[in-house]
């Protein structure tokens, strides 16, 4: 009640009360992507598709560096400052820590993979254990606040969430942390998960509604699960797992056993993209555990992993689920981002959900029912299913699993995409995609008939790449519309689409590119290092910026 | 799950960081004992699970979570016998070794959650050398002997594995993620619209600019505009990286059954 006043207040004040540091709106969040960068995609749609158009295909020419900030992880050092010593612009930040452990662990993570929010003239963005807010004019740090941690794995933090005043972070030993956006004071941290049990926790919250939703990662057989939080007392709300966990739950039929099911993994890695018509919140859960291993696992499709799971936001109950990878033997997680939006197939409009999966397959589904429209594959030499099944999903082939000779198999394990996010424009209607390309061999190692435990049980071997796209894909056919060659891989931190006919990519040698979103012609590029986030963009002052993160470094673009 | 390559990275056990206390070496001793009595039979000799229904210890939840018995000695006592496992008597300092035991074990599990016992990786060789051979005939020699420059590959590669991996990738390769590289230059020719050929080694390529390393030694760059300078380049291995897509595993097993004789 308290907060919904609040809410009003802010609705007739307007732009007055607006000063730096001011926050999120449920309502704000609800605004397709322009001005602000609000929540972990930008909009709710999960397209990366922003409606400015300042920077266009024609002025893109013209972009060039309107600061840069490199940006110091760890236990604050006194006097601060960006890791350039005293050639570093000067520091006033403030410093808070928090956490849990002694802070002496040294477990790396020091980049920028994460989304960067823009509100309000602040960015808020982080790193594992690390949040900071940041001039979103002049790059200046305004706080940085340091999580002592326990332990887990630091392999990435894929962002922020923010309501009103309040901003959300996971923690990889598996906490939720709120912080007061204005001073990044610690409001309260709550436990999300095991460390014990393996559990280590990198997305990015999303907040919809009066719901922080959290996922996590595990690689060691444990199940996988979404929970949602109250965002002013982080109360838990609600906890749906992603494989059954008791007899009489949906999919008990598709393991071999209660056992496998809740080693099962279907891990929620990735932030989800929300529908606040439906109310229905859809997010790509990851690999089955064992990975590599039927085992114990059974020949079935071991639901829900590597499936897109549409979660009612009240109640967390699963609605629908597809299925992308059944049965996955190649690590092949379905945690991409999907991407919402209403369009025109078969001659009616439809509210469609689309993916460009990990295992080199591109759906687009009705998201409302979950009905499969379109299937198609992707990757150009994809070789590891021997066609689609009664579902329309690939189904795969025994000969390209891991096999004690070998499987020669396109994608490697890494995937024909991995966590990057993909971008849909709506001026074009392409899905825009990076599509890996390498082969690996897959041998089975272990040949226990119990199966393996987490990733374990095979060995991979690279053995040589036919060549690395930026492709777009027409969600009508699944059809690769155009590719763009890479001389590396390229789109390592994900993808940016705008109104301003333009694409965003690294290119895998270093640039940042700017692309025609029709062609996928190079417009503009700036070699800066390799690119560790998704290109974003916001307005200041009338401008519009792009930024870009390279490891602990991060630009923003401006025209001058 | 997450990218493996950057995953390599992790330190320790499969918790990067975590310290769990080492534990009493005479109480994990005794425990080992126990559990050879106890239960092994359901468990397994290697916590794994065994024959008469006990599941994987190694990645239960809840002795995961066991610090100190607290969880798994109650589960000694009874508390799961209605789905199970029965109630083992025993002396409480027993069941407290037993979980003692349990968790040394743990602490031996690897990065990414790989079990502590694996078996030894099986023959790779599952290949018709006969048919190998024919394929060879086909699809290699245009290229390369078996009494030419791969006389002794068995011999120079004396692991299966090794031989197959370097065969299909054209470059010695033992093991490892992402592409391989040849150890002899790319070398690349830019044809611009007037004026001469450039020949070079490749230093590094994007759709903007091309650098050699010249004859003479020195590197220059060339700026890229569309079509402009024309570039040919010549990656060592790209008669093997066009191989990738036609292989079929069959074909490779087969390959390979045959190269291992070639002593
Ligand atoms: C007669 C076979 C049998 C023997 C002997 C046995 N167990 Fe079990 N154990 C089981 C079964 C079956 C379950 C699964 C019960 C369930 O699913 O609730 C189980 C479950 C467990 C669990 C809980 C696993 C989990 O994640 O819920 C632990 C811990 C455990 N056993 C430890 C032991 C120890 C320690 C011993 C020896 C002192 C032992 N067991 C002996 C059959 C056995
Ligand atoms: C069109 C020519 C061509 C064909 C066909 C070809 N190769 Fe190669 N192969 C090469 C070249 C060139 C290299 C050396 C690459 C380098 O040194 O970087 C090579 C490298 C190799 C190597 C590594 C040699 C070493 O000493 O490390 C092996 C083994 C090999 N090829 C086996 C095969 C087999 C088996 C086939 C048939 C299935 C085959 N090649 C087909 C051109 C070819």
């Amino acid at each position: 009640m308290r907060i919904w006043l609040g809410l009003v207040c802010l609705g007739l004040w307007g732009a007055a009360l607006w000063a730096q540091g001011g926050g999120v709106t449920p309502q704000e969040l609800l605004k397709p992507l322009k001005e602000q960068w609000p929540t972990y995609n930008g909009d709710y749609s999960g397209r990366r598709y922003s409606l400015l158009k300042e920077v266009n295909t024609a002025t893109v020419k013209n972009l060039s560096l309107a600061w840069m900030i490199r940006l110091t992880p760890g236990m604050p050092q006194a006097g601060g400052g960006g890791g350039r010593g005293r050639f570093a612009p000067p520091s006033t930040a403030k410093r808070i820590v928090g956490g849990e452990g002694t802070g002496d662990l040294q477990l790396g993570g020091g980049t920028i993979k994460a989304s960067v929010l823009m509100v309000d003239g602040t960015l808020y963005f982080s790193m594992p254990d690390n949040a900071w807010a940041v001039d979103a004019r002049d790059g200046r740090e305004l706080w940085h606040y340091y999580w002592k941690t326990k332990g887990g794995t630091h392999i990435g933090n894929r962002g922020l969430a923010m309501w009103n005043n309040y901003l959300y972070m996971e923690t990889p030993d598996n906490y939720l942390v709120s912080l007061e956006a204005k001073t990044g004071k610690e409001r309260w941290h709550k436990p999300i998960a095991d460390l014990e049990q393996g559990y280590f926790s990198t997305p990015a919250p999303v907040v919809a509604g009066n719901h922080v939703l959290v996922g996590t990662g595990n690689d060691i057989d444990s199940p996988g699960f979404l929970q949602s939080f109250d965002p002013e007392t982080g109360e838990l709300q609600w906890k749906t797992y992603m494989v059954p966990m008791k007899k009489g739950d949906p999919g008990l039929e598709t393991w071999a056993s209660l056992d496998a099911a809740r080693h099962g993994g279907g891990q929620t890695w990735i932030p989800g993209a929300y529908d606040p018509e439906t109310k229905l919140y859809i997010i790509g859960t990851g690999n089955p555990t064992p990975a590599y291993t039927t085992g114990k696992r059974g020949d079935g499709d071991n639901l829900y992993t590597c499936s897109l799971v549409a979660l009612d936001v009240e109640t967390g109950k699963i609605r629908w689920h597809y299925q992308t990878s059944p049965h996955d033997l190649h690590d092949y997680d379905s945690a991409q981002t999907p991407i919402l939006a209403d369009l025109p197939f078969n001659g009616k409009m439809r509210k469609l959900v689309m993916t460009a999966a990990r295992n080199g397959y591109f759906f687009t589904l009705d998201r409302v029912t979950g009905e499969r429209l379109v299937s198609a594959k992707y990757g150009m030499h994809t070789n590891w299913a021997k066609g689609l099944n009664r579902n329309g999903a690939p189904e795969h082939d025994p000969v390209k699993d891991p096999t004690v000779g070998g499987a020669l198999v396109s994608p490697t394990a890494e995937g024909t995409v991995n966590w990057q996010p993909p971008a849909f424009s709506l001026d074009t209607g392409l899905f825009y995609v990076p599509e890996w390309n390498a082969f690996s061999i897959f041998y089975l190692t272990d040949l226990d008939p119990r199966g393996s435990m987490g990733l374990g049980g095979k060995e991979e071997v690279g053995v040589g790449s036919p060549g690395d796209y930026l492709s777009a894909i027409d969600y009508k056919t699944g059809k690769v519309v155009w590719r763009h060659r890479w001389y590396g891989m390229g789109g390592s931190g994900g993808l940016l689409a705008t109104a301003g006919g333009l694409v965003f990519a690294g290119d895998g040698q270093s640039n940042f590119v700017a692309h025609d979103a029709r062609t996928g012609k190079p417009l503009w590029h700036t070699r800066i290092g390799n690119i560790s986030n998704a290109p974003q963009t916001y307005l200041l002052d009338g401008h519009q910026y792009v930024t870009v993160a390279t490891g602990d470094t991060l630009w923003a673009f401006v025209l001058n | 799950m997450l990218a493996p390559a950057v995953l390599a990275q992790r330190s320790g056990g499969f918790v990067p960081g975590q310290k769990r206390p080492p534990g009493d070496p005479v109480e994990i001793a005794r425990g080992k004992q126990v559990y050879g009595i106890s239960c092994r039979s359901c468990h397994g000799a290697d916590l794994r699970g065994g024959d008469m229904g006990g599941p994987n210890l190694l990645r239960s939840q809840l002795a995961l979570a066991d610090r100190a018995g607290e969880l798994i000695v109650p589960v000694i006592q009874g508390s799961l016998a209605r789905s199970g496992m029965p109630a083992i008597p025993m002396s409480p300092e027993d069941a407290k070794a037993v979980s003692a035991y349990v968790r040394s074990v743990m602490d031996t599990i690897g990065g990414q959650g790989k079990p502590p016992s694996e078996m030894a990786p099986p023959s790779i060789l599952v290949g018709n050398a006969g048919e190998g051979e024919k394929f060879f005939g086909q699809k290699c020699a245009g290229c390369h002997a078996v009494t030419g420059d791969l006389r002794g590959i068995a011999t120079r590669l004396a692991d299966p594995k090794v031989l197959q991996n370097t065969w299909v990738a054209g470059v010695v390769r033992r093991g490892g993620f992402g592409t391989p590289r040849s150890t002899k230059p790319t070398l690349v020719t830019l044809t611009p619209k007037t004026g001469a050929k450039v020949e070079g080694k490749l230093v590094r390529m994007d759709a903007f600019q091309v650098t050699l390393e010249l004859e003479d030694g020195t590197i220059r760059s060339f700026g890229r505009d569309g079509e402009a300078p024309r570039v040919e380049v010549k990656n060592p291995l790209q008669p093997h990286i066009d191989m990738l897509p036609q292989l079929t595993d069959q074909n490779m097993h087969d390959v390979t059954a045959y190269l291992v004789t070639i002593k």
